[in-house]
């Protein structure tokens, strides 16, 4: 049933901080091998050693450049997936019915064996989170790996998605975004989270937290500086006969 | 946008199979017979064609018949929907006239309905995505509805009526090309936007995710085939107004020469036709390119 649900009980979803992401792929990675062995068509790779390699990826990272009017340019990793959006229009426009979102968490998922992969979903997303398969003519997007976070038969440490699981760096948090009092929407309120987009009326869950202020660097005078000089020390012993022995031959000094 | 040959091969076709099918059940022209034979073949043969080259473009095209289920939320739906109405309708229509003499005209009635219906169904799988702004306008279903009576009446022979309506589609494409070239900038959407950075400063593409291409790049982010857009739109408008206006406005007294003046008009007709299709999608912005630094 591609209607979407008045409201759904939780709004699951994934809290992507902007300031620790360090842009090192991981999430990537992870997600590409988790969602190719476990739930759903793998995602296939064309040509993945030739001249023009390409596959299909849930998540992948940009990097952007952000200049200041005044001041040095920042670099900020971005990765991007699927945003779950409470008003999803990849949901609506679906001919089929395969594009859905469960009203018990909010997750939007594809059922696969009704997809016709006539795209139109992928048409419909401002965010590029859906891409079709070209081995399995089918659509493939973040699913919030929905065959871990239930898994009992995982530790219950494994129980979020694989991006999650993986970030070395903290960057990815996950949680249910419409419980105020989650860890997950106190992040959001204590940093400001942002929606991508906002103009597009989807009300995107997933949420980014933007970079922190970076520290200046000033001019100043370090007071210890004469205390730190160097000392030159001349060798002695061995080491100073060698110095002064080399010194003699000729060719100069370096 | 990429401009799929599959999907501007149904899109032309169908549109001016429909036409021609919404002035058949209008009893424009009123045949029966072998006449009626050839006008329904062919204005099937265009609205049938287009469809079946429309499912060459999808992942899974046995499945197709899954696109009527979901006609309360889906234009895609609708128009399958409206398109298989308004064959079979038709199709009855069509049945009576060829081979029984006869003319059902409230039958007609609503096939004419139907296949109007389909194309403005078409146009709002289009129209409805706000995530391409050039198409997010009230002029794409014009575009649509005008491009399909103007042609459609060209291939029923409805000379004064094509005319008039040859004038309003070419006039309609003016103005979409016109409001068109400034969707993108007046939508608010940018890479400051897409990125939430906009506010901190001038946010560039530094690095994409991928060396390579991926599906996103060749589905959304068109940028070679712009070149000629000015080139191109001259093409489309010459060969798909200007010509077939010129050569109904001919005072032309030798019938065979009217008749091979109006095959002409309307080859020249579906050329351009097909030849603006080609800018509709070519020239489309998606937003996401915008986080690629592309459009």
């Amino acid at each position: 049933m591609t209607e979407l649900p008045a409201s759904t009980t939780r709004k699951m979803g994934l809290v992507i901080d902007l300031d620790t992401c360090v842009g090192c792929h991981a999430c990537v990675i992870s997600c590409k091998g988790w969602n190719t062995e476990n739930y759903g068509a793998p995602l296939s790779d064309q040509s993945p050693y030739g001249a023009d390699p390409s596959g299909t990826f849930l998540n992948r990272v940009h990097s952007y450049e952000v200049q200041p009017d005044q001041g040095a340019a920042q670099l900020i990793h971005f990765p991007k997936s699927c945003l779950h959006c409470e008003d999803a229009p990849c949901v609506t426009v679906c001919p089929t019915g395969a594009s859905y979102k469960r009203v018990e968490d909010g997750i939007v998922l594809v059922n696969e064996s009704h997809c016709i992969g006539c795209g139109l979903c992928a048409w419909s997303c401002p965010y590029g989170a859906r891409e079709l398969d070209l081995a399995e003519g089918v659509m493939k997007k973040c699913t919030l790996c929905v065959d871990r976070i239930y898994n009992e038969n995982l530790p219950e440490v494994d129980r979020v998605p694989s991006c999650v699981r993986t970030c070395p760096a903290g960057a990815r948090h996950f949680g249910d975004l419409g419980d105020p009092d989650s860890e997950v929407s106190k992040l959001v309120a204590e940093r400001g989270g942002m929606d991508l987009m906002p103009e597009m009326g989807t009300k995107p869950v997933n949420k980014y937290l933007p970079p922190r202020p970076k520290d200046q660097i000033e001019e100043q005078i370090d007071v210890l500086a004469p205390l730190l000089a160097p000392v030159a020390e001349e060798p002695k012993g061995f080491l100073g006969w060698l110095d002064k022995a080399l010194d003699k031959l000729p060719g100069g000094n370096a | 946008m990429h401009p799929a040959p599959s999907v501007i091969i149904f899109t032309t076709l169908s549109g001016l199979g429909f036409g021609l099918l919404a002035f058949l059940g209008l009893g424009l022209p009123d045949v029966t017979g072998w006449v009626a034979f050839v006008f329904f073949a062919l204005a099937f043969g265009m609205a049938g064609g287009g469809l079946m080259a429309s499912t060459f473009h999808l992942g899974r095209p046995e499945r197709a018949w899954r696109a009527l289920t979901q006609w309360r939320s889906s234009w895609l739906s609708r128009e399958g929907i409206a398109a298989v109405l308004a064959l079979a309708v038709m199709g009855l229509y069509a049945l009576g006239a060829v081979f029984m003499g006869e003319t059902w005209r409230l039958l007609g009635l609503l096939g004419t309905a139907l296949s109007l219906a389909t194309v403005f169904t078409t146009s709002m799988i289009y129209t409805q995505l706000k995530t391409i702004p050039r198409w997010n306008m009230k002029l794409t279903p014009a575009v649509f509805m005008s491009f399909s009576l103007a042609g459609g009446a060209l291939l029923a022979g409805q000379t004064n009526l094509s005319i008039v309506l040859l004038l309003i589609a070419g006039a309609v494409q003016l103005a979409y090309w016109k409001q068109g070239d400034q969707a993108l900038a007046s939508s608010g959407t940018d890479i400051g936007t897409a990125t939430g950075l906009g506010a901190r400063g001038a946010v560039r593409a530094f690095e994409p995710p991928h060396t390579g291409s991926n599906y996103l790049l060749r589905e959304f982010v068109h940028v070679v085939g712009r070149k000629h857009a000015q080139k191109l739109r001259v093409i489309a408008f010459a060969l798909g107004f200007a010509l077939p206006l010129i050569l109904l406005l001919l005072p032309m007294e030798d019938v065979m020469v009217k008749h091979l003046f109006a095959a002409v008009a309307v080859l020249a007709h579906l050329a351009g036709v097909a030849t603006s299709r080609w800018l509709f999608f070519a020239e489309a912005e998606h937003v996401v390119g915008l986080y690629y630094g592309k459009r």
